[in-house]
């Protein structure tokens, strides 16, 4: 499933939502059509690795852990210049929004560390933290590479053997050759069957047989779609914010029945 | 005995433009905490890095002194039952009760002791009410819903009074003496007093006074780093323990603009950049690290390697751009909203292109060169470098526009058409320049107000107020001469609006005078770019002999016309003046009026004020031996006529009753 980032996985999406404690780390490819340099750009890629990791509720030490967990893969941190600059996180598209920092190791953006307060337009019961790492800008790092694409993959074989391929033909499908007409009617189709399902959910019974994660899945679907036209120069600044209120429509839908589904009388009924 | 206080809040990184404000703003609250409650003492300093909010405060009384509260009670004329249930109720005898006089009649009244409560205690309750009041820009919740809410997450709490923690509670913080050090370079728990937590921090790692972080970053700069005040000032609350590094990176990057190249290492990196043989970009920077030292040159090296990847992709934009004409950018302006209302950056542009043409006509500029530049303006808004550096729109437009050939002065009129963006930058170097930045302000203030997005209190999310005083600056020092209806319109709140800019511009810019300003700027001024003049003629004429107790005598004549309600006008008859001191004023009138028409006219104010100031001994002599209200009606209209037409033919230059004398 193609995702902007870490944060729509429904791992974390959904997940945050709702009363119940959580935590959860994964490896997330995050694809961004317009981030993409042909292959040409030493850390800017279409798609880049993110470590995500959810704790919810954070922890009060949690900056402290995150510190450790850098120390963990070897940066000496005694030996380079750590800042915590204020970076609030916001993505329309999904009604959500967090306030925290971009992490700067030795002038490089390394991590994003969001408190997340709103997610589906809704207030979070509990306020997770969520740390992003980025994967090849760490691994860059500590193997002292100029570029991601010179790691070393495996022995011989470098991250731009695996990847550079995969960055050069996608930036020239994103930028140049993508069939504007076709994009559009596909986010159509996508937005159509997700409102469908949600609209299918009021009714539907069992409630915890209903399928809204697929639901959800249209929705990122719709979102990514939104992003390689948007890449593509195809959405004016006018048009800009009606898409996106599309889409977003579409988030809190899933987002407010995913909250019923796992109200606790759902649950219990699940559980009989 | 008096006690010193501490109060230290520890918190997660605070953005570092929203610190010094949060300080003025805690200080203000704690001195309202000590006032309300009769704590004596005053706050010594506030003090913060990103991870603590610190207020110190001394000779704080230990406890509240005892108050004797008078508390009336019922008339002493009442019965002996209201008197009883009084005591009762103030819970004494009868014996305990005084008699007191009041302007209603005799009353009882009691004395009531009130013991002064522990300066601790009351600081207890009022600190946890006190820190989430400190008010920032936007502000979260960590400890669930509903949770208290504060700027970022409070981690630790250190408050003092003399030796003794304060104690209470927050979002489940308990208030005690253990402070933090820096992340990297200190414990994170110290334990202090209010004599030792400066040195103890210092200790571990932290700089408690800006000040010194300040004084600490300006030392390694270096002499040829260029001046950038706003990132000293960023990066002095960016860091607990501030010391520089210099890097450099490849000179092939030079060939990219230095604007492009300054500002991607300004803005992305918070780096200084660094000035060779005059205004020439050395490929070198210096950034500002949190830590002590870079022992191995790891830092220099992680920070060169990024700046690579930037200037990369700044190279990758200014290529991608220029693959399109400028002018060939209009078309997508369409889709660029300006303001719902106001429609699309392309029509924006098309009421600019014809503004800038009329101005252009009366300024006796070039009415094509201001309206290429004027159509030029917004077309780098759809480019992908000002998509990534916003600040730098126009700037880019301009060095596209040269890039693709353009000439200077259109490609410089579209670079500078944003100017100035502040009181201290300078207005656009050239005529062209300066025209269509009049045109988009102006047309920017007529449509806004149109619609009725005026600017109130502190909103102005149009920075209507920015581009006001653009226009006021650029009038005023580029001497162009226009006329303030032609530029705004016939609405009378825009009017009012730039007068009042005008007003700011010319008394906390400039530094004239208040009273100067308000002689000079009437609501029926209409020629800014005059202003100054008259100004800088009142300013030196003020201090001779006959110029302020004239402006006092014209003064009492248009009290004198007020109190009579004087709204006559007409010719004065001659044949009705006493000859003596009226007629002789009036002689001296006339004289004056030609030589003062003649003055002004060649705009030289200083010599048409010197000849009105010398009317000052007749109209003295006036005021002295003739009485205006005159018992004959005639004479009275007279004199008021005479006294009006001075008044009105000598204030076209500035209304010297608005002058403020000192006797």
């Amino acid at each position: 499933m193609e995702v902007g980032a870490g944060t729509m996985c429904p791992e974390t999406f959904l997940r945050v939502t709702g009363p119940k404690p959580y935590k959860v780390a994964y490896v997330q490819p995050s694809r961004r059509p317009a981030d993409g340099r042909y292959g040409e750009n030493p850390n800017r890629l279409y798609k880049h690795q993110q470590l995500q990791v959810i704790l919810k509720p954070s922890p009060s030490n949690i900056l402290d852990l995150y510190l450790k967990s850098l120390e963990a893969i070897g940066i000496d941190l005694g030996k380079h210049d750590i800042k915590f600059e204020e970076d609030n996180w916001e993505s329309p598209t999904l009604g959500a929004w967090g306030i925290g920092w971009q992490v700067m190791l030795d002038g490089m953006e390394i991590t994003q560390f969001t408190y997340f307060q709103q997610c589906g337009g809704v207030d979070l019961d509990l306020v997770p933290a969520e740390i992003t790492y980025g994967l090849e800008r760490l691994v860059a790092f500590l193997q002292g590479k100029e570029s991601v694409y010179e790691i070393e993959w495996t022995p011989g074989v470098s991250y731009g053997d695996v990847r550079l391929a995969d960055e050069l033909q996608n930036s020239v499908y994103n930028f140049e050759v993508a069939d504007v007409e076709t994009l559009w009617q596909l986010f159509a189709i996508y937005e159509r069957e997700c409102q469908r399902l949600v609209g299918m959910y009021p009714k539907y019974v069992p409630k915890e047989r209903f399928p809204l994660l697929s639901a959800y899945d249209y929705v990122l679907k719709c979102s990514n779609t939104f992003n390689l036209l948007d890449a593509r120069g195809a959405i004016s600044v006018t048009e800009r914010v009606g898409v996106i209120a599309r889409v977003r429509k579409l988030a809190v839908g899933v987002a407010q029945a995913w909250l019923d589904q796992n109200t606790p009388e759902h649950a219990e009924a699940a559980a009989e | 005995m008096s006690e010193r206080f501490l109060l230290e809040i520890g918190v997660e990184e605070v953005p570092d433009w929203m610190i010094e404000p949060a300080l003025e703003h805690m200080r203000q609250l704690f001195t309202e905490v000590l006032a309300d409650n009769n704590l004596g003492g005053t706050v010594d300093s506030v003090d913060a890095t990103p991870r603590r909010l610190v207020l110190r405060a001394s000779g704080i009384a230990e406890a509240q002194a005892d108050e004797t509260k008078a508390i009336s009670g019922p008339p002493v004329s009442s019965g002996p039952g209201a008197v009883q249930g009084f005591a009762k109720k103030m819970g004494v005898s009868l014996d305990a009760l005084q008699k007191a006089q009041t302007p209603k009649g005799e009353y009882w009244s009691y004395s009531k002791k009130v013991e002064g409560r522990k300066s601790i205690e009351v600081l207890a309750e009022a600190l946890p009410v006190l820190i989430p009041k400190i008010s920032f820009p936007k502000t979260m919740y960590w400890t669930g819903k509903g949770g208290v809410r504060f700027i970022r997450p409070i981690r630790w709490i250190v408050a003092l009074l003399g030796n003794e923690v304060i104690p209470f509670e927050l979002a489940g913080v308990k208030s005690g003496r253990t402070t933090s050090g820096h992340r990297l370079l200190g414990k994170p728990e110290v334990e202090v007093t209010i004599d030792t937590f400066a040195d103890q921090l210092h200790t571990n790692g932290v700089v408690l006074s800006a000040k010194q972080r300040r004084a600490m970053i300006e030392s390694g700069l270096g002499p040829n780093v260029h001046p950038d005040e706003a990132l000293l000032q960023t990066l002095v609350y960016l860091t607990e323990y501030p010391s520089t590094i210099h890097g450099s990176f490849d000179r092939k990057y030079l060939e990219l603009p230095r604007e492009i190249l300054s500002t991607v290492m300004r803005h992305h990196q918070r780096y200084f950049s660094v000035n060779v043989g005059g205004d020439n970009l050395a490929p070198e920077f210096v950034a500002v690290m949190n830590t002590s030292a870079d022992p191995d040159g790891l830092v220099r090296l992680g920070n060169e390697r990024v700046l690579r990847a930037r200037f990369n992709d700044a190279r990758f934009f200014w290529d991608i751009d220029l693959r399109r004409n400028l002018a060939d950018r209009l078309e997508d302006l369409k889709n660029v909203t300006f303001q719902a209302k106001l429609g699309s950056y392309f029509e924006k542009t098309e009421r600019v292109v014809l503004l800038a043409k009329q101005i252009a006509e009366a300024v006796g500029a070039s009415r094509v060169m201001c309206g290429r530049a004027a159509q030029l303006a917004k077309c780098d808004l759809t480019t992908e470098m000002v998509k990534e550096l916003t600040e730098l729109q126009g700037i880019v437009g301009g060095l596209y526009a040269r890039e693709q050939g353009e000439s200077a002065e259109i490609w410089r009129a579209v670079y500078e058409h944003y100017k100035p963006v502040s009181m201290e930058d300078s207005i656009p170097s050239t005529v062209t320049g300066q025209v269509v930045a009049l045109a988009d302000k102006c047309d920017t203030l007529r449509g806004c107000f149109e619609i009725g997005l005026m600017p109130t209190g502190s909103r102005d999310p149009f920075a209507l107020r920015r581009a006001g005083q653009g226009v006021v600056k650029i009038l005023v020092e580029g001497g162009l001469r226009l006329k303030l209806s032609d530029l705004v319109g016939d609405n009378p709140q825009l009017r009012e609006f730039l007068l009042d800019r005008a007003k700011y511009y010319f008394r906390d810019v400039r530094g004239f005078k208040y009273d100067e300003v308000n002689a000079v700027l009437t609501p029926r001024t209409e020629d800014l770019g005059d202003v100054e003049a008259r100004l800088q003629a009142i300013r030196q004429v003020r201090p001779t002999e006959n110029f302020e107790p004239l402006a006092a005598s014209f003064k009492r004549i248009a009290n004198i016309l007020r109190q009579a309600q004087f709204t006559g006008a007409g010719t004065i008859d001659v044949s009705v003046l006493e000859p003596g001191p009226e007629l002789d004023l009036h002689r001296e009138f006339l004289r004056t009026s030609d030589v003062v028409f003649s003055h002004r006219k060649a705009r030289n104010y200083d010599a048409a004020l010197e000849a009105i100031g010398s009317l000052r001994p007749k109209v003295d002599l006036f005021f002295d031996k003739v009485l205006v209200n005159a018992p004959e009606e005639r004479v009275r209209q007279n004199r008021l006529l005479l006294l009006s037409s001075l008044l009105t033919e000598f204030s076209a230059i500035a209304d010297f009753s608005e002058i403020v004398t000192t006797n």
